[in-house]
């Protein structure tokens, strides 16, 4: 019964992982159509809301800007075999790295400041995550279960920064001062005249050097060469002389520095103050972003533009129809994970008789 | 008196939170012990909590609620046996698309069917779990001490409080004193042996989540159907995961299990009752702390400072029979 089973390499790469999709859209879809509306008019909705015109795109590549780090921080992770749920808690100490920066500098110009805030940013998150990683390596508790518990402790942390530290005196509302404005990247469409006002900003691209970078990192460098081969085998990665050990906490830091670049993007892009849950879930999204996306750079960025979309979108059409809340792009994120992830080769014995049957 | 009625009243409040944590840990037990990692636990009550209250309202009767929310989270844990046994596809992933769909399912269709962002409707009457007022209650109330006790923090809970409980020694015994449990204790540290015994390892596990399954569909039930008396949307609010961190915290043992949710639920019983109180010496306790007390505990623990937690060994690994 266990016999395994072999694709051309073309399949398994490509035709495989765009199967699992289209079944999770489809029962998408069916869900639709159990509320009692039309799944391809959705769809249509959801599509030109996100893409049908100028502001549409500004509000999808900002949600995409948010899923590339997420899924990229996952991706990296994952390529040494490691598993970051951390993502939510990784970004949201990210985003405190990036408030504490901006609040300090936001008098001095913007060039000064924007980079060191970026770079606290990352630091934070990486730092948070390179605990689990240590404690992973060192003292072998399971890095999934560490992350997740890091992620109440860092929601904790923040709520209580903001309330007890952060907030100024005055207000009520649990979040702190603006940033001066050297804290604030630039929009841009104040970079670029003539666009519509959106909330995309430079972060975005960030985002696209990001991807570059951990395409280099993981498939043109010496360290990526042993993120990898720890993931596929920590025990000959050992005899070819790598420290599994090293390897899982550097690789934990740089993941949890892509996911705390997140906060780029939402503080020091958007709100321009610390505030809480401003990671809204988009860590979890960067699971179902890296799984689409096969944890290759390009495949992320392509599989984060759907999911901008599916955000977008659905904000959209959440206006249009009443009865297809948010919540649907969650369900679909559910799906999405559960087809293209943990049943990622069901359809797998199908196609080879199919394929196989052919030629 | 005054600071005994205090500390009853958090004792009784700290028990009706533990109940959650109770049944997804023992849950969690049932499942890991079989060599299946369950991060599902928090979907799987959710979807509970929702399909319990729906079937309440709808037939008025809080039974039928429990009934359905059982069957529900089964039918979750049955789509995470067939990723993880079946298909032997990676556990985590598929606990967390369980997570994803519990939360989006239950909010797109509770608003969908209900119009009131996602929230029910109140159940009322005989469609929620009442308080069960045990014999003597009304007799020990003139005691001192022990009559406030008996009457709050042992008697006048709904029954899934009394049912969660008696799960305690049931999955002892199960799990100590009977062939199936030996069986179960075995396929999670060394399937091959009990595969080479000739006993499914497959059924097995199977059976180790329908039974995770049946305890989640209490603990969400007794959250919608007796606690809030109606589904908010994401009501269970994390308590999958303090489950699965009293589960670590109690090493994988039903008794131990009862402690650690008892702990855990009464820590945030003294967190909400702390809230803006100066303790003498101390000053103000922020409360996140101690919300965050129980992740913190789990960490230590797991990287074994103070007393190693080891997991079945088994756990997390898919079976691949050998040929």
């Amino acid at each position: 019964m266990s016999r395994p089973v072999s694709l051309p390499r073309w399949a398994d790469l490509a035709l495989l992982p765009v199967i699992n999709v289209l079944v999770a859209f489809f029962v998408a879809g069916l869900v639709v159509l159990a509320i009692g509306e039309h799944p391809l008019e959705a769809t249509r909705i959801l599509l030109t809301g996100a893409l049908g015109h100028g502001e549409g795109i500004g509000f999808t590549l900002y949600y995409t800007t948010n899923f590339i780090f997420s899924g990229l921080a996952v991706a990296v992770a994952f390529h040494a075999g490691l598993f970051n749920i951390g993502g939510e808690g990784q970004a949201m100490l990210g985003g405190i790295g990036a408030g504490v920066a901006a609040l300090a500098l936001g008098s001095l110009p913007g060039i000064v400041a924007l980079p060191i805030a970026v770079l606290s940013a990352a630091l934070f998150g990486a730092a948070w995550a390179a605990v689990p990683g240590w404690l992973q390596a060192r003292r072998g508790s399971h890095v999934v279960i560490t992350t997740i518990m890091f992620n109440f402790i860092a929601s904790a942390l923040l709520v209580y920064l903001l309330v007890d530290v952060f907030r100024p005196p005055t207000s009520m509302e649990p979040s702190s001062r603006i940033f001066g404005p050297g804290g604030k990247l630039p929009f841009i469409h104040e970079l670029i005249p003539g666009l519509p006002k959106t909330p995309l900003n430079l972060s975005f691209v960030l985002a696209l050097l990001a991807a570059a970078l951990v395409y280099i990192l993981i498939y043109r460098s010496r360290l990526g060469y042993a993120i990898r081969t720890v993931g596929a085998n920590p025990t000959a990665a050992r005899y070819g002389g790598i420290s599994p050990e090293r390897i899982t906490i550097i690789a934990m830091a740089i993941s949890g520095a892509l996911a705390g670049l997140m906060a780029t993007n939402e503080i020091l892009g958007v709100q321009h103050r610390l505030i809480n849950d401003f990671t809204g879930g988009y860590g979890f999204v960067g699971i179902a972003v890296a799984l689409m996306g096969r944890g290759h750079p390009v495949g992320i960025i392509l599989s984060a533009l759907l999911f901008g979309v599916l955000y977008q979108g659905g904000t959209e059409l959440a206006f249009d129809k009443p009865k297809i809340t948010r919540d649907m792009i969650v369900v679909i994120q559910g799906l999405v994970i559960l087809f293209a992830g943990a049943l990622e080769f069901m359809f797998k014995p199908a196609l080879a008789r199919l394929i196989g049957g052919r030629g | 008196m005054e600071l005994i009625d205090t500390a009853i009243g958090v004792f009784a409040s700290g028990l009706r939170l533990a109940i959650p944590l109770l049944c997804a840990c023992l849950a969690g037990l049932y499942s890991e012990r079989s060599g299946i990692v369950d991060i599902g636990l928090e979907g799987k009550m959710l979807a509970a909590a929702f399909g319990a209250t729906v079937a309440a309202l709808s037939t008025g009767s809080a039974l039928a609620g429990l009934g359905v929310g059982i069957v529900v989270s089964v039918m979750l844990g049955l789509i995470h046996g067939f990723a993880s046994i079946s298909q032997r596809g990676n556990q985590i992933v598929s606990g967390m698309a369980i997570n994803m769909l519990a939360v989006g399912l239950t909010a797109l269709l509770g608003n969908a069917w209900f119009r009131e962002g996602g929230r029910t409707p109140s159940l009322e009457g005989a469609a929620r779990f009442q308080p069960i007022a045990l014999p003597g209650a009304e007799a020990l109330a003139g005691v001192p001490v022990i009559g406030p006790f008996y009457k709050s923090v042992v008697s006048g809970h709904p029954l899934p409080v009394y049912l969660a409980l008696a799960a305690v020694p049931m999955t002892w015994f199960l799990l100590y004193r009977t062939r199936w449990g030996l069986r179960l204790r075995a396929v999670g540290e060394n399937p091959a042996a009990v595969d080479t015994a000739g006993v499914s390892v497959s059924a097995l596990r199977y059976s180790a989540v329908v039974m995770a399954g049946v305890l989640c569909g209490l603990g969400g039930t007794y959250l919608a159907v007796a606690q809030a008396a109606a589904f908010l949307p994401n009501m269970t609010a994390g308590k999958g995961f303090i489950a699965l961190a009293a589960l670590i915290f109690a090493k994988w043992r039903p008794v131990h299990a009862l402690g650690a949710c008892l702990l855990f639920g009464l820590l945030d019983a003294v967190a909400i009752r702390l809230q803006g109180v100066s303790l003498p010496g101390v000053g103000q306790v922020p409360v996140q702390a101690i919300q965050a007390l129980p992740y913190v505990i789990t960490v230590v623990l797991l990287a074994g400072f103070v007393g190693r937690a080891i997991p079945p060994k088994a756990v997390g690994i898919p079976y691949v029979k050998e040929r």
